[in-house]
């Protein structure tokens, strides 16, 4: 049950998007049709369920103080703390690995690449998966808590990037103000999402 | 100062301001301005890796193969994050434990990788230097505008000074709570864009 309530949190209450404002740039600059939202939007659940654990696995096993204990024995590694290079280590694993992930959809299902190709390169710099990885460091997830949270935080993306898009598509019938067009519009949009998200947050789990 | 210079050096602040027109870097621009503080410390540290990234890069350009620029910005650009965050976190710790994660996530900021793209890929290291400082301040200004309604209006306070009494404490003020909650980042966002653009027409969007 822990790993459900786990998933429940980050995708409702504590949504990546709506509540930590993660991977807000791609959130608002995609969200215009329901059909591209829905492709970077499960783009972005493979790759945080993929990345989240790799980097636990990096942290836990060689970043965190005295995690290098296996390697070099206990006493030694208790001096190490290499800690420090998270940031450069996390980006380095998730622009390699969204890289070969694209190489391989590439070559092994050619369908979902049409469909995924263009939002690939563009999720290496969506702060939503880097910030998942910190916050897993954070909360000192372990690996398995690492791969739900992932999931969880990717699942809760998607669905705040589909109805946003939703909405945007109904807007055009609308008649807003000339100053409000565009950017200004789905600002408030998504302020009324984050108010709707927030009743969430009264859910004991 | 001649026009273009000018020009890099004006425009970011507002006909091409990084967040309100650009859409970049909007992530750590709602989550860390529920008080002017760690929104001034934000803004200095973004401020400290803009330049130094663009002037770096900038210099590094003719060398740089094209197929792998991407990684060798991302390396520079989060060396520099490094930089900035072991400094908070000797110097400034409450504020390092407040901004959490989010000097860490500078490098995705779209700001510092779109203006390494868009400008310092292309230009010598001098104008990239200024071209890095006049979006760190267009950044800034926004930022530290978000803020100061923020914690005015959700608490009553300014850089932790009281300005309006609050009630539990005897005075008038009633804090909106909403100001300090997520959603109202999106709609202070939301009001300034609406302002800034029926002030100039030309910004609008035809949709």
């Amino acid at each position: 049950m822990d790993y459900v309530n786990l998933a429940l949190k980050a995708i409702f209450v504590e949504n990546i998007a709506l509540a930590y404002f993660l991977g807000m740039c791609s959130f608002l600059a995609v969200s215009k049709k329901v059909d591209t939202a829905m492709g970077l939007g499960l783009a972005v659940i493979f790759v945080l369920t993929i990345t989240t654990p790799l980097n636990a696995l990096i942290n836990n096993y060689i970043l965190k103080e005295g995690a290098l204990a296996w390697a070099i024995g206990a006493e030694k590694a208790g001096e190490t703390d290499l800690s420090f290079l998270t940031f450069i280590t996390f980006i380095a694993t998730i622009a390699a690995l969204v890289q070969i992930v694209e190489m391989a959809i590439d070559k092994f299902a050619p369908a979902l690449y049409t469909a995924l190709g263009v939002f690939l390169p563009l999720i290496a710099v969506n702060c939503a998966i880097l910030g998942s990885s910190f916050f897993m460091v954070e909360r000192e997830y372990n690996v398995t808590e690492a791969t739900v949270f992932g999931f969880g935080s990717g699942v809760g993306f998607w669905l705040a990037m589909v109805a946003l898009a939703a909405i945007r598509e109904r807007l055009k019938y609308s008649n807003v103000p000339p100053g409000l067009r565009g950017l200004g519009i789905t600002f408030m949009i998504t302020g009324l999402m984050a108010m709707g998200f927030m009743i969430f947050g009264g859910i004991q789990l | 100062m001649d026009k273009a210079t000018k020009a890099t050096l004006v425009d970011p602040l507002f006909d091409k301001n990084p967040i309100t027109l650009q859409v970049l870097g909007i992530c750590s621009a709602l989550a860390v301005t529920t008080k002017l503080e760690t929104a001034l410390v934000m803004s200095a540290a973004l401020t400290f890796v803009l330049v130094c990234s663009n002037t770096i890069i900038s210099a590094l350009r003719n060398k740089i193969p094209g197929s792998i620029r991407i990684i060798t910005q991302l390396a520079i650009i989060a060396t520099l994050v490094i930089v900035a965050d072991q400094f908070l976190k000797a110097y400034l710790f409450e504020t390092s434990k407040a901004l959490a994660v989010f000097v860490g996530l500078i490098i995705t900021n779209c700001i510092v990788m779109g203006r390494a793209e868009a400008f310092a890929m292309a230009n010598p290291p001098g104008p990239s230097a200024l071209d890095g400082f006049a979006n760190a301040m267009g950044y800034s200004v926004v930022l530290i505008y978000v803020a100061l309604f923020r914690e005015l209006l959700g608490s009553g306070k300014v850089l932790g000074h009281e300005v309006f009494a609050q009630v539990s404490d005897g005075g008038w003020y009633v804090p909106n709570g909403l100001m300090v909650l997520s959603p109202g980042a999106f709609f202070l966002i939301g009001l300034l864009i609406w302002v800034q653009r029926s002030l100039t027409p030309a910004l609008q969007e035809a949709e």
